[in-house]
């Protein structure tokens, strides 16, 4: 007896979807992750991938499998049948991706607040303390997100300027200006960013964070390093004829390595406050 | 199944075909230049909402302001709103086929856009700014220095439509056309000068 | 099927003026059928001008060094790319060229509504091509990427940049021209008995185009203006050494070149739905649904225009609001894909070029659009703007989507065209390198992307190196591609086989005249189509006897997704 055609569009489904959530928890195409934000991220990019994997199979199995199986001979000039339309349908495939949509977009949300996105970004009170132009409100970026852990060690503050074609950055609390970003692992960093001629922007994909650095607009962007290593700093927005050549490297060390290289590069002997609290 | 039948249209068919042609039909003109305006209208919404932008998040440099002076503008707007109402009598003169009364209309109403134009002239000469100084300064001139490039291309329309409606000319009770467009035309730029005088000197 | 076609009546061609022959293609022509096919060489040949630029590209990017190009060269390069494949390719194809040639059909006229300014709106377009390129040859062209974005447009050599942005003006003026004409065409130039809801959905995807057209290409001239001002006049509208707000312009831009993917692509979604029925032999599928879907991503697409800009200065509150309508934007358009998809289940699938190219475009678009909505998650786009994620995301869509689309049509309205028919197996041909050679161009990059390889760069990352190749051995076979096309389409011309008036046996009023048609489109009075896609038995008629199980099980089911459930 055949298998009634209901039955095998359900199991076929059935196998649709947990191809996808297969595809989406073991296919990596990401960088290895390299700050508190990154596991979230991925977290996001596995259900996107997923959802992604099995309406993209199904319609094109759905495509191949009419081309096939209605596909008329050169001789055969018969029509189909003349079905206009049907509601029901018309509204389920309006639903099934709405509600696909206003789930992604939630959960996304969620992600945003979970990495700093949502925090207000103007009540951030270390960088106040700075000498800083008159107009010194922050444009757009990401916050340190609130955290809930009273003992959480305060961020290190780093400014950064973007400049044709060179990032600088600036240790205020240390006084030590360096080409290559040195961030101690564990620790929440932000990222006051100018630029001092046209658009550049921060990026570090094992972070997988960035951020325009505007002329004239203050940015902010926030990360907590989590895994030690060399990682890549790219400009990602065209500034020039040298923007691929735009490169730096950020340095995830461990608290006591990077207390040493402030140690050893600040021009006054000890820095006021401690930068690295462990 | 397929429905083809022929047409129920009594024209017959040359008669349809040149009427197909569009170019001699009023309506279709006057339906396009409407859906220009619209695009002409978006431009400047595209510069009031970088002007109001601007004006929410840039602060102007020590000393300049969004101040302006009102008394001219206002007669301006008073002059401009007047021509509109001018235009709509020389339109309903040309409808009762009074070429003549239509055609003074159309001189007056010319000469308040000329009016207008020499009063913003007036008003640029003696603002304490120029083009380049600030960034108000700068979107103040392109703003009404687009307006104005309106106004002076409706002001020649408007004489060239007075020339066509000399007796024996173009335009006439028959074909109204070209005095219609310019109507709607001028009517826009009516308004758009309306919002800008909102946006620039009153807010 | 009863045809009863409306009597030859003698109809004595006008004298013109107007030379004759193929000359009139070089001439100032008033003619639709003249002007949508001047459109379509004329965007064709700039596309082998952008496509060479995109081997120039592809070449570059073969060693992770800058070798092949001077940097700066490499950056005219690209913006150039970009520029003649939107402006002088893509735009001017599916809304001038096809939609001159079909419109005028399809709403019953002899015409469009103002052929003078139709064919200005064309003659605009070969000088501002030349203007721009040969900027390249003059000054250098612009490098500031087909964006545009100051403060780099303001710094980078002002001639290059000042010639891109007039010959941006001189093709946004054309494409709204033309936009106006369409309007004007299928609102007011309808045949008396002619519904709207009758109209094929090609003049709905134009209207809903040449909406966005009118309402969003003129923000766009004014964006240029003022930057121009601040280029020559040394203003600083977006120049933040004197105050200004580059912000502004990133938001002025995206506010038409987020509809401009539309007015690229709708007109596409038009054409797809004028192949499909013909070739499966099925009417159009939930006509009314696609009409309104058309008309929601013309609302949606004026909203979402800050997706571009996740990662410069956009406020939290802002991301939100751009994210959730950008992500709605699948829905309309999943609604159009469904409906093709039920248009071809069921049907009598005639297994030709143009019916590959179509289903290739689904297959590609739908691709292109789910990566798409996963762009428009905040938190997702901001690892991956600015990369070679994006890069392959729209390539999906305008070249797998929309240029796909163009093959596809020329496919199936060159018998139109020509009276003759194009060489089926050299156009198979066709497809199969297009389409292998496209999947491995852009598939790749989605990876290149997410690792960390930015766009627009001449020197890259050598571990990036392997990928790149991958990716330019695509492109080859891309440009290969174009060879049995082109040589079909030549070819065909003097010796295809003759095609008689309908070989599709298709619906569509421009299918209800001579093939080539006339000056004036028909001999006689224009047909009056109710259904123009009137193809198929009903289901009441249905041979029973003849008629599998399955296909009566297929009259109530959604094709493809989920068990048969009572609706
Ligand atoms: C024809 C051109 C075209 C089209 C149609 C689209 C369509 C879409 N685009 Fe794309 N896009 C571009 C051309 C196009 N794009 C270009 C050129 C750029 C780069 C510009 C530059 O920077 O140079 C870009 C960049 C771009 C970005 C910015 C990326 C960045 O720079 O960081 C984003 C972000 O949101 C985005 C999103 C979308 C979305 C959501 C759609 C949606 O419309 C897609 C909707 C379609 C589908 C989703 C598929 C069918 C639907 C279904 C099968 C239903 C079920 C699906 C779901 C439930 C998901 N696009
Ligand atoms: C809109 C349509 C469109 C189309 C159809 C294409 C088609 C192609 N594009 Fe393009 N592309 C863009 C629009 C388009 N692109 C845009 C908007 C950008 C962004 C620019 C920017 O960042 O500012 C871009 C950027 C872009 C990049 C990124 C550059 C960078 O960021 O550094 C790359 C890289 O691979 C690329 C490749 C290609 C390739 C290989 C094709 C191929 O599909 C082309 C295939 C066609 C051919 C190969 C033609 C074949 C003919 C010949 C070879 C003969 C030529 C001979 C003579 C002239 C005599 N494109
Ligand atoms: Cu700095 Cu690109
Ligand atoms: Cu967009």
């Amino acid at each position: 007896m055949p298998i009634p055609p209901a039955i095998l569009t359900l199991l076929l489904g059935m196998a649709l979807v947990l191809t996808g959530l297969w595809v989406g928890q073991n296919i990596n195409l990401l960088p290895v992750d390299a700050s508190s934000n990154a596991p979230v991220y991925d977290e996001l990019f596995k259900v996107l991938f997923s959802i992604g994997t099995i309406l993209f199979i199904g319609i094109v199995v759905v495509i191949v499998y009419s081309l096939v199986r209605f596909r008329r001979s050169p001789a055969d000039s018969s029509d189909g049948v003349a079905i206009e339309g049907n509601l029901p349908l018309e509204i389920l495939w309006t639903a099934i991706p709405a509600v696909v949509v206003l789930f992604v977009g939630i959960y996304s949300y969620d992600i945003y607040e979970r990495m700093g996105g949502m925090t207000p970004l103007n009540d951030h009170g270390m960088h106040a303390m700075h000498s800083e132009p008159a107009d010194s409100r922050t444009w757009a970026g990401i916050s340190p997100a609130l955290s809930t852990d009273a003992n959480a060690a305060p961020a290190l503050p780093v400014e950064v300027t973007a400049m044709q074609f060179a990032f600088i950055f600036h240790y205020p609390d240390a006084g030590i200006t360096s080409g290559e970003l040195h961030v101690p692992l564990g620790q929440p960093v932000s990222l006051l960013m100018r630029a001092n001629d046209v658009i550049h922007a921060f990026w570090v994909p094992q972070f997988r964070l960035k951020q325009d650095v505007i002329p004239g607009q203050p940015t902010l962007l926030s990360f907590t390093p989590t895994r030690p290593g060399r990682y890549p700093i790219v400009c990602a927005e065209l500034c020039g004829p040298y923007h691929g050549g735009m490169r730096s490297s950020v340095i995830v060390e461990e608290p006591e390595t990077f207390a040493a290289w402030v140690a050893q590069n600040s021009p006054v002997p000890a820095s006021p406050t401690p930068v690295a609290v462990t | 199944m397929t429905t083809l039948s022929t047409s129920e249209s009594q024209l017959p068919s040359t008669e349809a075909a040149a009427d197909q042609h569009g170019e001699h039909h009023g309506d279709h003109r006057l339906f396009g230049l409407a859906t220009f305006l619209v695009a002409d209208g978006m431009t400047f919404a595209g510069f009031f909402a970088a002007y109001l932008t601007f004006r929410a998040v840039n602060p102007l440099p020590a000393g300049a302001s969004y101040e302006l002076e009102l008394l001219l503008p206002t007669i301006n707007t008073a002059l401009l709103l007047a021509s509109s109402a001018t235009f709509h009598k020389a339109g309903s003169a040309l409808k009762r086929s009074d070429n003549p009364g239509c055609r003074r209309w159309l001189l007056i109403t010319a000469a308040m856009g000329f009016l207008f134009l020499a009063g913003q002239m007036k008003e640029y000469f003696t603002l304490p700014f120029g083009l380049t100084d600030n960034l108000f300064a700068s979107t103040f001139y392109a703003i009404t220095g687009f307006h104005g490039l309106h106004v002076t291309l409706g002001g020649l329309m408007i004489l060239i439509v007075w020339w066509q409606s000399r007796p024996g000319g173009r335009v006439s009770a028959a074909n109204p056309f070209p005095l219609e467009a310019t109507e709607l035309y001028w009517h826009f730029v009516d308004g758009i000068w309306v919002v800008l005088y909102g946006i620039l000197y009153l807010l | 099927m009863t045809l009863s076609l409306a009597p030859e009546t003698a109809h004595a061609p006008a004298p013109s003026l107007q030379p004759q022959g193929w000359l009139r293609y070089l001439s100032f022509s008033t003619d639709h059928k003249v002007i949508g096919l001047q459109y379509i060489v004329c965007g064709f040949l700039f596309y082998l001008v952008g496509g060479a630029l995109a081997g120039a590209i592809r070449t570059e990017l073969l060693t992770p060094i800058s070798d092949f190009l001077p940097r700066e060269t490499y950056n005219e390069v690209l913006t150039l790319h970009g520029t003649v494949m939107i402006f002088l390719w893509i735009v001017p194809v599916v809304n001038g060229g096809f939609g001159n040639y079909l419109i005028p059909f399809y709403v019953g006229a002899r015409d469009m509504a103002f052929p003078r300014l139709n064919a200005v709106a064309f003659w605009l377009i070969p000088p501002a091509g030349l203007l721009l390129i040969s900027s390249y040859f003059i000054a250098g062209a612009a490098q500031s990427g087909w964006t545009a974005y100051p403060p780099l447009s303001i710094t980078t050599p002002a001639t290059g940049q000042i010639i891109w942005i007039l010959s941006v003006l001189l093709l946004g003026g054309s494409s709204i021209f033309g936009g106006i004409n369409f309007i004007a065409t299928i609102l007011k130039l309808r045949r008396p008995g002619l519904k709207l809801m009758q109209l094929p959905m090609y003049c709905w995807a134009m209207l809903g185009t040449s909406l966005l057209v009118v309402l969003s290409t003129p923000v766009l001239a004014g964006t240029l203006v003022l930057l121009s001002f601040d280029i020559v006049a040394h203003t600083g509208f977006f120049n933040p050494a004197m105050g200004g707000n580059v912000v502004v312009y990133q938001h002025l831009f995206w506010f038409y070149s987020h509809p401009a993917v539309y007015i690229m692509v709708l007109p596409a979604f038009g054409l797809v739905s004028e192949i499909l029925p013909v070739h499966a032999r099925k009417p159009l599928f939930g006509y009314t649904t696609m009409v309104y879907s058309i008309m929601g991503i013309v609302f949606l697409g004026l909203i979402v225009w800050a997706h571009h800009m996740f990662t410069s200065g956009t406020p939290p509150w802002m991301r939100l609001f751009f994210t959730i309508a950008t992500a709605f934007i699948a829905v309309p358009t999943g609604i159009k894909f469904f409906n093709w998809i039920a248009t071809l289940w069921g049907g009598r699938i005639a297994l030709n070029s143009a019916m590959l190219f179509s289903c290739a475009f689904i297959v590609n678009f739908v691709f292109g659009g789910i990566t798409g909505v996963a762009l428009a998650q905040v938190p997702f786009d901001i690892h991956v703007h600015d990369t070679y994620f994006v890069v392959a995301h729209f390539h999906y869509i305008v070249y797998g989507g929309t240029v796909f689309v163009i093959f596809a049509s020329i496919y199936h309205w060159y018998p139109k065209v020509t009276g003759r028919m194009l060489n089926e197996p050299l156009g198979r041909l066709h497809w199969l390198l297009t389409f292998v050679g496209f999947n491995l161009c852009f598939a790749p990059q989605h990876w290149l992307g997410l690792n960390g390889m930015p766009r627009r760069v001449a020197e890259y990352d050598p571990q990036f190196q392997l990928i790149n190749q991958f990716s330019s051995v695509g492109a080859l076979l891309m440009a290969l591609s174009t060879l049995p096309f082109l040589i079909n389409v030549v070819m065909s011309a003097f010796n295809g086989e003759i095609a008689g008036d309908n070989p599709w046996r298709a619906l569509t009023p421009e299918w209800l005249t001579s093939s080539p048609p006339p000056v004036e489109n028909w001999k006689g009075e224009a047909p009056l189509v109710h259904e123009p896609y009137g193809y198929g038995v009903k289901p009441g008629e249905l041979n029973l006897a003849a008629t599998s199980g399955r296909e009566l099980w297929s009259l109530g089911q959604d094709p493809g997704r989920g068990p048969n459930r009572p609706l």
